[in-house]
């Protein structure tokens, strides 16, 4: 098998393995982290498409992976600003709970 | 050999996404994720990707790694409240077999995949040259889809505004994050010291590099970034009052003189965004120049958070 059919296989268990822990995670924080997962299964699988691209002296097709690179710092942004959001949430309402009710309680 | 190690590599890193998923802390979930952050910085050597595995090191791995990190020491307390909440068994095995059919069909998609395959490099090649740069990607990212690059920097603007949005009304126009206090004479404030001048000739070596080698303002702006923050995390430096004047200047200057550069494409070179033949070069140069202060002060304030305090003078 080549290492670009390899590694976009492996992208495809990284999108799954993103979606599981997004659904089944109940706190943010950690809905986030499986949200980043499965970007980045996303970004790889694109990556191994600019690999295949290979042609005209260069290793891989550089306009994915140009686009790769604009992709992972608009990641990082929305990251940002999710987590802002998230920390925001709990100095307001002392839960991170994402739950219609509120737990029991409060 | 090679399909060895791709093996190896690729075990590794399915297995450290399923740990950081289902593990039950959610600060080894974040350690999970920084470790998987740099072996895909591997991945991307593997796949030709050189300018990418930079970026992923030092943004998806590092920025994003430290700014989850600070996340999940604030948000200890919340985290007994939601274990309440786990998934139960009957949800858990659909989403399992959700998540198995979608990886399915990708598989599916990525088996049946045309080939040759197509691409852009046999376009992107011969009209290299007439931007001046040698780095194929630089080209693509300044000349060939500009368009792209101008509105990311001006998505990473908008990150901010939002990001400072969240302030409580009294703190706005303050300074974000704490301020914080460390040993003047232990080992953070000396590597705060030492480490800043070595940090700014790699970063801006690795800007300047960026035209014809792997590089560029992305990886520089994240290198400059963290020799900031550094020296904000030693208590050597505060973090700026988000209503000064050359802060904000700072922050557009970047998306600024992209559209500037891009209007005057369109009388020179008869398109937005279009270079006249022989000033490609210096006009990439310039927007680079004016991108670099731009990313970095976004990049650092996005780490910071929003504004929480009044102090201090302008």
């Amino acid at each position: 098998m080549s290492v670009e059919t390899l590694y976009a296989l492996a992208a495809c268990a990284l999108v799954g393995i993103g979606l599981y822990g997004m659904i089944v995670q109940p706190h943010p924080l950690r809905k986030l982290i499986a949200f980043n997962i499965m970007g980045t299964g996303v970004f790889v699988l694109f990556g191994a498409l600019a690999k295949r691209g290979a042609a005209a002296g260069l290793v891989a097709d550089p306009v994915p992976q140009a686009l790769l690179i604009t992709a992972i710092v608009v990641a990082f942004a929305a990251t940002a600003v999710t987590v802002a959001l998230l920390l925001r949430l709990v100095e307001s309402t002392d839960t991170a709970s994402l739950a219609d009710e509120p737990p029991a309680g409060r | 050999m090679t399909t060895l190690v791709g093996a190896v590599i690729v075990a590794l890193l399915l297995w450290l996404a399923l740990w950081t998923v289902v593990a039950r802390d959610a600060f080894v979930a974040v350690a999970g994720f920084v470790v998987y952050g740099l072996l895909l910085s591997l991945v991307w050597v593997r796949l030709a990707g050189i300018d990418v595995a930079l970026t992923e090191a030092a943004i998806g791995g590092g920025l994003t790694g430290a700014l989850l990190l600070g996340a999940v020491g604030r948000l200890r307390a919340t985290e007994a409240a939601t274990a309440a909440e786990r998934a139960g068994p009957g949800l858990r095995v659909l989403a399992a077999l959700l998540a198995l059919a979608v990886t399915a069909a990708l598989m599916l998609a990525v088996l049946s995949l045309p080939d040759p395959a197509p691409t852009l490099a046999p376009l992107v090649v011969p009209n290299l040259p007439a931007t001046g740069v040698g780095n194929p990607i630089t080209g693509v990212l300044l000349a060939f889809r500009a368009l792209d690059t101008l509105l990311e920097a001006i998505v990473l603007v908008i990150g901010l505004i939002g990001v400072w949005s969240l302030a409580p009304d009294t703190a706005w126009g303050g300074r974000p994050g704490l301020r914080y206090r460390a040993d003047p004479d232990g080992i953070l404030a000396y590597l705060a010291r030492v480490l800043p001048p070595i940090g700014i000739v790699v970063g801006l070596y690795l800007f300047w590099a960026g035209a014809d080698h792997p590089g560029g303002k992305f990886q520089s702006a994240t290198i400059l970034a963290a020799m900031w923050m550094l020296v904000q995390m030693a208590g050597l430096g505060d973090t700026p009052r988000t209503d000064g004047g050359w802060l904000r200047l700072g922050l557009v200057i970047g998306p600024l003189v992209f559209v500037a550069v891009g209007a005057f494409g369109i009388p020179a070179a008869g398109a937005f965004l279009a270079y006249p033949e022989t000033w490609a070069k210096p006009l990439i140069l310039l927007i680079e120049l004016a991108l670099l202060p731009t990313l970095v002060l976004v990049l650092a304030l996005l780490m910071n958070g929003p504004p929480r305090r009044h102090g201090g003078a302008r």
